[in-house]
Order: structure tokens, then C-alpha cells, then sequence
């Protein structure tokens, strides 16, 4: 870790590099798939309009497929996330109210901005750096009772159901493939 | 490369261009796709200028660095990104409030960004909460089949809709 000024940089130049050309890829691709726009994440929430959930499911689909046969010829070490019901769902639901209030996500948002949209760059960006904090703040009291509560460890699907990799990524694949298809033949 | 310049692409070629993306940065970076991360090292930095060592000092800002690395490149990059595809198709423009918020709930520039700001604060702090986002949980964490991140994914979505079908019931 080296200091630059008040900004501490942390990785190597190459990885910042590559960091923001996958973002710039990224960014480019939410902009192009309408989602840095409110009007498009909140027609998902009032279930109006089917962007979101269509550009989430093919994304997971593809990318499930292939990182596990990445995973397979040893290109790729995965990692996930331990979690627990304290932290997950309950986070995840506070997460939503947010969500559905500033109708961006932290993604988003950061692309909302390079759209030009104003109270994303404003307001919008303001209160999630204020929310981070709270919980920075807040963190100690919350460690060691609620986000424990209902712990699972850092556990997979495939590990949860006692069977391999494939036996739950083929049939989820399927099914989230005739979900995508049923919303195209219903016209959402 | 007309394709370039249009105003938005299906959200299948967008869905599997994330994903084909998402392979790519395991395999050059070792990282999965993630933003909520960033908004935190953002906050400690900023905590950092007005306390100092302080900040650096709170069992959160240990765990989660005040500093820049991958992650938080790849969200500036998202900016850069999107502005980049916004120019191309014309669709760039600087608007305070969106129309679908405007039809609903009206046409001033401050209740939109006391809503925006509230709503800001909940998803930043719900987003730490559940130690993840859209894309770090919804997207990234999905697909590598993590428990933790199918039941955030999931809760996102209730606790959206919900509040969204009773703010635009309510009060729009």
C-alpha cells in the first residue's frame, strides 16, 4: 500500500487498469440495456416492465455455464461469500426498500451518472456513502448478535443439496431459461 | 459498427455480454463483478479527512480498507462507461427528475431528492448490511451458486417490489 496525497491505493497499476476497463465495459453495456435509467428499475419493481430480471437471469445463465467449466479445467479459483439470515435477508430486504425509494442500485447508480442524471449524481450518491458509513459506524454493535444469527458459512447450492456442481446447474439453467421464455410468449 | 450507436440492445445480448464479462474478469483479475464495496472505501476516505487516524482505527474501515483498488476502478469505470454509450446513441442528457417519478409524484426538484437521498442511505447501509449488491450478490454471487447471495438477491427483489407497489399505491 503506497500513499498518493490522501488517497491510498491498494493492487498494482495493472489490476486498476483492468479494473476500469471491465468497468467501462460494464458501464457501457448497463447503459446500453436501458437499466441506468429510474424509469426502467422501477417499472421492474411495480412489475411493469421485465428489463431488469431478462439482462439478470441470461447474465447468471452464462455465466454460471462458463465459470464452472472454467473452474473444471483449473483456469479459475472461485470464491464466494459466507452469509447468514441476519445478514442476508435481513440486509437484503433494507437493500430493497432503497432500492425501490432511489430506484437505482450501487451499480447503476454509478452509471446513471455517466447518463447525466442528476439526482443520482447528487442526492442519490450522497445517501449511500452516508447509509455505508451508518453501518461502518454501527458495525461493532451489529457483528456479533444480528449478523450471526442463522448462520450458513460460505455455502453453495450444489454443497446444501449434497450433490455435484452440474446436478444444480443444468435444471437451474433450464428453469431459468423457460422462465425467460414464458415472459417473451406472455409479452412482458 | 452501427450497433454502436443505438439507443439500447436487447437485454439478452446485454445479459450474456455480462456475463461473458464476468468470466473475463475471474480470469485476468481474480475478481467477481461487484460495486456497494467501493461506496464504503469511499465513506472511510472520506471519514478519513475529518478524523484521521480514527476512521482508519473502526473494526468496519480493518476489515473494509479506505482505499482504492480493483473495485472501486471498476465503478469509476462504469461512469466512464456509460457515458461513453450515451454519447454514442444521443441518449446523454442532464435531467434532475425522471419521468416516471414526475408522472407520479410530481415535478419538484427537492421532494426528488429528499427521496432519492433517504433512498440513497437505506441502500447503502442495507447493501453493507447484507455484505453485498446487485451485482456483487445478484448477479456475480448467483452464479457461482453461493446460498448467502440467492437469499440477498431474492430479499432485494421482495423488499423493492413491495415498497414500490405501496409508494406508487399510496402516494403517487
Amino acid at each position: 500500500m503506497k500513499e498518493a496525497g490522501a488517497i491510498m491505493i491498494q493492487d498494482n497499476k495493472l489490476q486498476l487498469f483492468q479494473g476500469l476497463f471491465f468497468g467501462m465495459i460494464f458501464g457501457f453495456l448497463l447503459q446500453k440495456g436501458g437499466v441506468t435509467r429510474y424509469d426502467v428499475i422501477i417499472g421492474q419493481l411495480l412489475l411493469n416492465d421485465f428489463t431488469v430480471l431478462k439482462i439478470m437471469l441470461s447474465s447468471v445463465i452464462t455465466g454460471m455455464i462458463g465459470l464452472h467449466i472454467m473452474q473444471k479445467f483449473g483456469w479459475v479459483q472461485l470464491r464466494t461469500k459466507a452469509g447468514s439470515w441476519g445478514r442476508n435477508a435481513v440486509g437484503g430486504l433494507i437493500f430493497g426498500l432503497g432500492f425501490a425509494l432511489l430506484g437505482y442500485c450501487p451499480g447503476t447508480i454509478a452509471g446513471a451518472v455517466g447518463n447525466g442524471y442528476l439526482d443520482a449524481a447528487t442526492a442519490g450518491l450522497a445517501g449511500i456513502l452516508v447509509g455505508s458509513g451508518l453501518l461502518a459506524a454501527l458495525y461493532p454493535l451489529l457483528k456479533e448478535e444480528l449478523f450471526k444469527w442463522g448462520s450458513f458459512g460460505d455455502m453453495t447450492l450444489p454443497q446444501l443439496f449434497k450433490v455435484n456442481n452440474w446436478s444444480v446447474i443444468i435444471p437451474l439453467a433450464a428453469a431459468l431459461f423457460l422462465l425467460m421464455y414464458f415472459m417473451e410468449q406472455s409479452g412482458i | 459498427m452501427d450497433w454502436l450507436l443505438e439507443a439500447r440492445w436487447s437485454p439478452y445480448t446485454v445479459g450474456i455480454g455480462i456475463g461473458v464479462l464476468s468470466c473475463f474478469t475471474w480470469l485476468i483479475s481474480k475478481q467477481p463483478l461487484g460495486c456497494s464495496t467501493s461506496f464504503a472505501r469511499t465513506a472511510g476516505m472520506i471519514e478519513r479527512l475529518f478524523t484521521g487516524e480514527k476512521a482508519e482505527l473502526k473494526p468496519y474501515y480493518k476489515e473494509v480498507k479506505p482505499v482504492v483498488d480493483w473495485q472501486w476502478m471498476l465503478v469509476l469505470g462504469v461512469i466512464i462507461g456509460s457515458l461513453l454509450s450515451s454519447l454514442l446513441s444521443g441518449a446523454f442528457h442532464l435531467q434532475w427528475i425522471p419521468s416516471a417519478w414526475a408522472v407520479s409524484f410530481g415535478s419538484n426538484t427537492l421532494i426528488r431528492l429528499a427521496a432519492a437521498f433517504a433512498g440513497g442511505v437505506l441502500l447503502g447501509f442495507g447493501s453493507r448490511w447484507a455484505d453485498g449488491c446487485t451485482s456483487g450478490h445478484g448477479i456475480s454471487g448467483t452464479m457461482l451458486l453461493s446460498v448467502s447471495s440467492w437469499i440477498s438477491a431474492i430479499c432485494f427483489f421482495i423488499g423493492g417490489i413491495l415498497t414500490a407497489k405501496l409508494l406508487f399505491a399510496v402516494l403517487a
